[in-house]
């Protein structure tokens, strides 16, 4: 298994551990389309590493069957299919009696690709999760700040270009803003790259900002929804739902969309707030709000004022 | 066979330095003239000796300890019969031990090595073992993840993460065989331990801070070589952080 993407198929998945009455994934049958980032959601204990686990067999279920590329699981050799998976977890787990460049190459190395081949890909992935190679290869694992790691860890799971990827809150113990800046690197890798990727969160504006689709899970492992970040927002399912994604899903909605999409008013006057097309509308309300402003200017990349977005404007798009 | 040990046959000895310099005559602290004159006939070759000792017993001690801490690692049943016998093995003085295995090997080296080795055990074993369990969870987890077969991460992440650990055993093993190994003259006359006690009957001053000096020197030698070879083998261990 390597290079294009693959279909991920949950089909009526259970997973049981032993000694325990509940199900900690109960029934799970959800398809995640080739190239789609699919985040699982939910409250602590609902089951979101377990069935994302199930999927490299760190956990093994016995009920429902779950496929890659068509191709199930449990009919792959366990090390293959592991190998053909890339896998990020929260700790990151680099090897720290290795070098960057060594973690990066592990599963290069496992799959015996020839030393020329595997230090060409090593350069390749610094270089695309943004650490110079030359400055970066030889450091060992205490020698980087811990969002370097996250990038190394994210470069090391890329390396034998996986069709698919599994990533178990990467982002958990950055700071907020490393965390932004790697989320929308990530996007940026996926744009690149274009994996099938479960992404574990318990943070739901981080599933509404990567997410093509979102898994909820509530306890219990059950599914509560599973649907893209803007129809969740729009129609959650159910009060469950509704409470998870917060009071504030209207403003959530808002981060979803961009004020290209609006039709602009024309100019009137002297507006002192510029913001840029490609603004998320919960951007720029926010900045209306901050400077107790009731419009803002839409400029162009070259920053000529192409209309104007009134608070009317985007308080009407809720109907 | 009777256990024909050295200082049992130590009848009191006027002491009589024979024809020597003034400094020898005297018993003086320490005279260069003897050292030269007895550094090839007395001195190398014991030290030579006690170095022949010192490395077989670590060796052989390392190879049996590393080979049961790998055992203890998978199968966890092993750890406490291995670390009773190796403790119990350590707290028998080495006289008595001696005495336990002369019937049995002789006045030998064989018996020499057998007790070395028997007190390098218990070190060995819990720190390499140690070392093998240090390593955390998410390194192992990642290993999993990514297709480590059991072997594979063994080999390629539990041992190295474990070298620190085995080093540091390996150092407190060196030195006190190096100097428990003078007890070796108890049973056969090998080793620095040897002109010591030779000098010690007779008092002579100069032999015992020579045989005496040069095992706390080895000692210091064995520790500064294991302490570069350790830095030498993990890089990762001493690299701290860049500016
Ligand atoms: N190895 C295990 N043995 C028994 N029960 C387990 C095991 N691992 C997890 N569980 C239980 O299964 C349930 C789901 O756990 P899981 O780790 O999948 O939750 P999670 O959604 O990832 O939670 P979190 O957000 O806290 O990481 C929990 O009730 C947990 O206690
Ligand atoms: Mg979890």
């Amino acid at each position: 298994m390597s290079g294009a993407a693959a279909e991920i198929v949950f089909d009526r998945v259970t997973k049981r551990y032993p000694g325990r009455a509940e199900a900690a994934v109960s029934d799970l049958s959800l398809t995640v389309p080739a190239g789609e980032i699919c985040c699982l959601v939910g409250p602590s204990g609902a089951g979101k590493t377990t069935a994302m686990k199930l999927v490299n067999r760190l956990i093994d279920f016995e009920e429902g069957d779950i496929t890659i590329g068509g191709e199930s699981v449990r009919s792959l050799d366990l090390t293959e299919l592991r190998r053909g998976i890339g896998y990020v977890i929260q700790q990151v787990g680099l090897f720290p009696h290795m070098t960057v460049a060594e973690n990066i190459s592990t599963v290069p190395r496992l799959r015996g690709w020839e030393k020329g081949r595997t230090r060409l890909r090593v350069d390749e992935l610094l270089d695309l999760v943004d650490l110079p190679a030359e400055d970066y290869r030889a450091r060992f694992p205490s020698q980087l700040s811990g969002g370097e790691r996250q990038r190394v860890g994210l470069a090391r799971a890329l390396a034998a270009d996986p069709p698919a990827m599994l990533m178990d809150e990467p982002f958990g113990a950055l700071d907020p803003i490393t965390r932004a800046r790697l989320q929308h690197e990530l996007l940026r890798i996926q744009g690149a790259v274009r994996k099938t990727i479960i992404f574990v969160t318990h943070d739901i504006d981080e599933a509404i900002l990567l997410a093509d689709r979102i898994a909820i899970l509530r306890e219990g492992g059950v599914l509560a929804q599973y649907d893209t970040p803007a129809r969740i927002l729009e129609h959650p399912a159910d009060d469950f739902v509704e409470r998870f994604i917060g009071s504030d899903r209207g403003i959530k909605l808002l981060s979803l969309r961009r004020l290209d999409e609006l039709e602009l008013a024309p100019l009137d006057g002297a507006i002192d707030l510029r913001a840029s097309g490609d603004t998320t509308m919960r951007d720029a309300l926010s900045q209306m709000i901050t400077h107790g402003s009731r419009s803002l200017v839409v400029v162009d990349s070259e920053g000529q004022p192409r209309g104007v977005v009134t608070l009317d404007a985007l308080a009407a798009l809720a109907e | 066979m009777s256990g024909g040990l050295l200082l049992a046959q130590g009848e009191p000895i006027i002491p009589d330095f024979g024809e020597g310099s003034d400094c020898v005559v005297e018993n003086r602290f320490f005279c260069p003239d003897w050292v030269r004159d007895n550094w090839a006939g007395v001195i190398q070759p014991a030290l030579l000796q006690h170095v022949k000792l010192v490395v077989i017993a670590v060796a052989i001690g390392f190879v049996l300890s590393f080979a049961a801490a790998l055992v203890a690692h998978r199968y966890r049943l092993v750890e406490a019969p291995f670390t009773a016998f190796s403790a119990v093995v350590y707290t028998i003085p080495s006289l008595a031990l001696f005495q336990l295995l002369v019937p049995v090997t002789g006045l030998t080296v064989t018996t020499v090595e057998i007790a070395l080795v028997g007190y390098t055990l218990l070190i060995l074993f819990r720190n390499t073992l140690e070392g093998l369990r240090s390593v955390p969870p998410d390194v192992l987890e990642a290993a999993r993840g990514m297709g480590y077969t059991r072997g594979q991460t063994l080999w390629r992440v539990e041992l190295p993460l474990a070298v620190p650990a085995m080093f540091a055993g390996l150092r407190v093993a060196v030195v006190s065989t190096i100097a428990l190994a003078t007890v070796a003259a108890l049973v056969i006359p090998y080793g620095l331990g040897y002109p010591i006690f030779l000098a010690l009957r007779e008092a002579f001053k100069t032999e015992i801070v020579v045989a005496g000096g040069l095992a706390v020197l080895m000692a210091l030698v064995a520790d500064a070589l294991l302490v570069a070879a350790q830095r030498a083998l993990t890089p990762w261990a001493s690299a701290r952080r860049l500016a």
